[in-house]
């Protein structure tokens, strides 16, 4: 049953074959006796999975069972659920109990979906490595010593070690793709404004959207279906049509012109990516698909851009973190500033207080012009990049990530050299635009990710490419040696 | 640009962070990394090059100007760290 997808699950709860209960406590016990390995979760939620499990069977029993009815899955630790620990992994939240449910967890609960637990991220979804978590780092389930990639390292762990077939993450700068990529899985990162942010704790509003994570492009859609839409309650939030994602799977992909940035597979690619990489190219091509090389000229200012934007409107953001309303606060503060510094010295980790500070240098008198202003010019730079070459092709390939996943520590120390484990994502959100990640071959035994980039609001022909791909290779359906059944 | 440590600890102050004196050298290094990293932008040209602050360029959504929100200070205020009579308890700011 553990290695069954979302789709597969879906089809045994409506064959009768098992119940979302037995479902359920299957997933809980393999939570509970392997996830030791993989700390990929914060918080399992046993009293509400077996409730919502109880219900779906009872729904499914008066003939009102949907597609998600009864579906088990996670949900990063981002999103507030009534009345569970949201701790966006950090100490500042480690007592925070949401009074409320995130748009995207309502909308999952309406849908029947079951809660299994919270799952293990950076701090505050910075980091990409899931090292920053004051929960200590998700493991990698290819190779427990190498990270599963970050912000959303302990939804990416826990779908390839098989603890659950799905969960929700999100990406600023890649935390939903290159978690994804590192660990063999699936994952979208939608449009900006496709799904709502209502709920999601804020790391920097212009970037920041939720998608889904799974085995299976499949899987991902059948997500994306209930995730998207419409919320007043979120003001960037796109008011526009939702198409069904799963309609457009198995469309033809004769005639799809693929564009390979030259940028994307210049240097500091390591080559058994790159030939990964070409090799899926050339399944593409099998499968009918045109390529041709294209450039993206800006694409050396999209780091740059986005270490001054991100951390300028993170250190907006996590201004509420003031030990008032919510949260932690420090031990006997004497007055207003020190209960401020004290709370927001010892809630932060180093990484989020790095950023914090970033942000409030680039924000400050005298520096607004020379850096936050420059960085949005250079986002509409990188922006008419895409746009221009989204003109000529259907959809832009390229890797996930330059290497595979790396050891626990190795890039720990050094920020710079952990935010170049981003080069190839983080223009994307700087763009607003839709991208996935799906396996596409290993190197050194470890699992390679191919990112597909595509137009504003392009998810369901994303989903079809990458499903198409699927249909035809088997790079996602492989697991780590480890997987115990 | 590499700062001085005075440089962060005034950051520090301005964003509300305590740091510890071992904790200031540190971060005076990354930090300059990080500011040596970003400052690779000002080599590029952005002449007449209109700032991108959304990336779908969209305007605020407005509503209608009527009441639409429940008044759940109770439920609110059940994770606040110090409550009394409804309000949020913090150190005298006033004399």
């Amino acid at each position: 049953m553990f290695d069954k997808t979302l789709a597969e699950l879906a089809g045994g709860l409506a064959a009768g074959d098992f119940s979302s209960l037995e479902l359920t406590e299957s997933c809980l016990n393999r939570i509970k006796t392997q996830d030791a390995a993989y700390n990929s979760f914060i918080t399992v939620t046993e009293e509400l999975a077996l409730n919502q499990a109880r219900a779906a069977d009872s729904l499914r029993a008066s003939g009102k069972a949907g597609i998600f009815t009864g579906l088990p899955m996670a949900h990063k630790d981002i999103f507030c659920t009534q009345g569970v620990r949201t701790s966006c992994a950090s100490r500042m939240l480690d007592n925070f109990i949401a009074p409320y449910d995130a748009t995207l967890i309502r909308k999952f609960n309406e849908a029947g979906a079951v809660t299994l637990g919270k799952t293990n991220m950076d701090e505050f979804a910075m980091g990409s490595s899931n090292e920053s978590s004051f929960y200590g780092p998700a493991r990698n389930p290819w190779d427990t010593e190498r990270v599963p990639g970050g912000s959303s390292g302990g939804s990416a762990a826990a779908i390839a070690a098989r603890l659950v077939p799905a969960a929700t993450g999100t990406d600023t700068g890649g935390s939903i793709r290159q978690p994804a990529a590192l660990c063999g899985i699936t994952g979208l990162k939608p449009t900006y404004g496709r799904v709502s942010r209502y709920g999601m704790i804020a790391f920097a509003s212009s970037l920041d959207q939720a998608g889904p994570m799974a085995r299976t492009a499949e899987d991902a859609a059948l997500m994306l279906n209930v995730m998207a839409g419409f919320d007043p309650l979120d003001s960037t939030c796109v008011e526009r049509e939702v198409p069904d994602y799963s309609a457009s799977l198995n469309d033809s992909l004769e005639g799809l012109r693929i564009g390979l940035p030259k940028e994307y597979f210049a240097d500091n690619l390591n080559p058994a990516i790159a030939e990964q990489v070409q090799n899926a190219i050339r399944e593409f091509e099998k499968l009918g698909a045109t390529v041709k090389e294209i450039s993206l000229p800006n694409t050396a200012l999209a780091v740059p851009a986005y270490y001054i934007i991100a951390p300028a409107e993170a250190s907006t953001n996590l201004s509420r973190f003031d030990g008032v309303r919510y949260g932690y606060r420090c031990d006997n503060p004497v007055d207003l500033e020190d209960l401020y510094k004290r709370t927001r010295g010892e809630g932060f980790g180093d990484e989020v207080k790095r950023r914090i500070m970033v942000g409030t240098y680039a924000l400050s008198a005298g520096y607004y012009d020379a850096y936050y202003r420059k960085a949005q010019q250079a986002r509409r730079l990188i922006q008419q990049d895409f746009v221009k070459a989204l003109a000529e092709v259907d959809v832009i390939m390229g890797p996930t990530t330059p290497q595979p996943a790396f050891r626990i520590g190795e890039k720990s120390s050094d920020p710079v050299q952990m935010y170049m484990e981003d080069i190839y994502t983080l223009a994307l959100n700087l763009a607003g635009l839709p991208g996935m990640s799906v396996p596409c071959g290993q190197a050194q035994g470890l699992p390679v990710g191919l990112q597909i980039i595509g137009n504003y609001f392009a998810e369901a022909k994303l989903l079809n490419v990458a499903h198409r791909f699927q249909q035809a290779t088997d790079w996602h359906t492989q697991a780590p040696a480890s997987i115990k059944g | 640009m590499a700062l001085e440590r005075s440089d962060v600890e005034k950051i520090a102050h301005l964003a509300r962070l305590q740091l510890r004196e071992d904790e200031v050298e540190g971060y005076t290094q990354t930090l300059s990394d990080i500011l040596a990293l970003v400052d690779q932008l000002q080599a590029a040209d952005t002449a007449d090059v209109e700032p991108m602050a959304h990336p779908l360029d969209a305007v605020q959504r407005l509503r209608a100007d009527v009441v639409s929100e429940d008044n759940q200070r109770e439920l609110l205020q059940s994770v606040a760290p110090a409550v009394e009579n409804g309000l949020f308890l913090v150190p005298k700011v006033i004399e």
